[in-house]
């Protein structure tokens, strides 16, 4: 596979992406000889809940974080809001896999939210009332008020995913990008997290996340983007969410039967 | 001991040890927390070959020009530390050893081969240094402290390791924030542009700055233990980082004067006739001090994992 084609798309975008809140265009991301994700282009909805979907090993992290320029991609180009990415970091907050970080380091949940402000509190502000009552506000949202004392180490999964929810409610962001904020948390945490992001959807704002439960996806989001390195769909659940995408995303790594029970096309 | 002969004989090499000490473990917080720890080891070694090399340039013993070209070889050696691990694709771990093991040897054959040893050259300065000829000739008494002409006459190891550890405060204060958010959470400080990357560059140069200053005036064997052993002692003590770094700082201290003054009077106390090398006894503290803490810290028994 010529992967150096790729990179020659270097040309400016002439669409008008201004109120789009992420738009992704011909992303390719290698970690090895292979492309884990291969010239994907993505766009998401103002005000949307876009669920991004895919098998095991699809990309669909990659492609999140290659998106948040976590990741470097071998070529590709990111809008947000119609504009380079490093200047709308503060219009972004991302929550990461859980499991991708020591919940063993020393410090407390309200530190982890207060992390949250660092855009506000930069290299020295100090840290006032204000902040901590909206550091205590969001922890309050998730349901976690009582833990702010807490070391992170001693909170159990769906407790650590709360906190770090709370923290990207503290960024004040319009675009909410969550890498699998679902895994293994508990019943009620999932109840609370998908209230706090429909909320955060009819206040305007924009969710987009990893999503791995396909039971779920029409009664959590409104937006899905199916992808297997490459992308194989993008639009609203219930034209895009059917069987036939389904069965090009996940090919026989899904029985038939459960496509036709999960794509709203059954329905 | 308080009096004269301590301010000319003692003060000096026991400031020296406590700034050297204080300068490495601060900076070993973050890199134990970055399980990086053995940066520090591999940095005091490259410093070995950094400086013989600088010795063959220049042709002098000379603080500057050695220092230069330690800082030179600690950054040779992050970039071939990075080299070995993405090239041959093995552990963080593995890569380091190789590189310092390599770069050590490199140096103790370059000093054998090149006549060094007409000047205070050579392994052993190299791995203990010299603490204890660090004296301040020019002091009569406490009052000295104040004294232009006698504070002209103090080792000049002492400002350099001093103006290091000021350095290394200042860089951990300005960038304490990004730093603790790359240290705990890579993805995310990178999408509030805390630049992780940079965050953890500047933490190995500013550790092998450190390192070379502290070589410099104590020798690799402390260097390496106060990377690690007040670091790992003070996170048993408590869950924060602030308080961990306030712990290291103690104990870093601590080490650095119950060393000393052991190394000086125990052998005595104990009826030899002779001082024991003062760097191998910190570091040796500063151990006893991380078993201690193994032993009965009140953080020693948290769950390591995440709690599902």
């Amino acid at each position: 596979m010529n992967l150096k084609l790729a990179s020659d798309l270097g040309t400016p975008p002439t669409e008008d992406l201004s109120g789009v809140p992420l738009a992704v265009r011909g992303m390719t991301v290698s970690y090895g000889q292979k492309p884990a994700v291969f010239s994907v282009d993505m766009t998401i909805q103002n005000g949307s809940m876009s669920a991004i979907i895919g098998p095991n090993g699809a990309g669909k992290s990659t492609l999140l974080k290659a998106a948040l320029g976590v990741i470097k991609p071998l070529a590709g180009r990111v809008s947000v809001y119609g504009k380079p990415l490093k200047s709308q970091h503060h219009r972004i907050a991302y929550v990461p896999q859980r499991a991708s970080v020591d919940w063993d380091f020393p410090t407390r949940v309200i530190d982890v939210v207060l992390m949250g402000l660092y855009r506000e509190l930069g290299l020295l502000r100090r840290v006032r009332t204000s902040h901590m009552e909206t550091a205590m506000a969001c922890l309050d949202r998730v349901g976690m008020t009582d833990f702010a004392e807490r070391q992170i180490g001693q909170l159990s999964g769906g407790q650590q995913q709360r906190v770090f929810l709370a923290r990207a409610l503290a960024q004040g962001a319009d675009l909410y990008l969550l890498d699998e904020p679902f895994a293994g948390v508990d019943a009620a945490t999932e109840k609370a997290i998908i209230a706090v992001l429909k909320s955060l959807k009819d206040d305007g704002k924009t969710v987009v996340a990893v999503h791995h439960d396909l039971a779920t996806v029409s009664d959590y989001f409104d937006q899905v983007f199916l992808i297997n390195t490459r992308k194989v769909a993008e639009g609203p659940v219930a034209t895009t969410f059917t069987a036939e995408n389904l069965n090009a995303a996940y090919g026989g790594r899904l029985a038939t039967a459960q496509i036709d029970r999960l794509a709203v096309s059954a329905l | 001991m308080m009096g004269e002969e301590f301010v000319s004989l003692s003060l000096t090499p026991l400031l020296i040890g406590v700034f050297a000490a204080i300068a490495c473990a601060l900076p070993g917080n973050f890199l134990l927390l970055r399980r990086q720890a053995l940066i520090g080891d591999a940095i005091s070694h490259v410093v070995l070959p950094g400086i013989v090399v600088a010795f063959l340039v220049t042709g002098y013993v000379s603080a500057w020009p050695m220092m230069l070209g330690a800082a030179a070889a600690s950054l040779l050696a992050v970039g071939l530390i990075e080299l070995i691990k993405r090239l041959g694709r093995i552990e963080p771990g593995a890569a380091m050893g190789v590189t310092f093991t390599a770069m050590f040897a490199g140096g103790v054959l370059l000093l054998e081969q090149t006549d060094t040893s007409a000047v205070h050259l050579d392994v052993e300065h190299a791995l203990y240094g010299n603490l204890e000829s660090l004296i301040w000739l020019d002091a009569t008494g406490w009052r000295s402290v104040l004294d232009p002409q006698a504070l002209a006459g103090v080792p000049d190891e002492l400002p350099r390791i001093f103006l290091t550890l000021l350095a290394v405060i200042a860089f951990m204060r300005l960038f304490w924030r990004p730093l603790k958010i790359a240290t705990f959470d890579t993805g995310f400080a990178q999408s509030v542009g805390a630049r992780p990357t940079a965050m953890g560059l500047a933490l190995v140069v500013v550790a092998a700055v450190a390192a070379v200053a502290a070589f410099d005036a104590v020798g690799s064997i402390i260097v390496i233990a106060m990377f690690i052993c007040p670091p790992a002692a003070a996170r048993l003590m408590t869950n924060r980082l602030e308080r961990q770094i306030t712990w290291s700082v103690v104990f870093a201290t601590v080490s650095a004067v119950l060393g000393y003054v052991l190394a000086g009077y125990g052998p005595l106390w104990l009826g030899a006739d002779h001082a024991v090398s003062a760097a191998g006894m910190i570091a040796t503290v500063s151990g006893i001090i991380l078993a201690m803490a193994a032993l009965c810290a009140p953080q020693r028994m948290r769950s390591g994992a995440p709690a599902n």
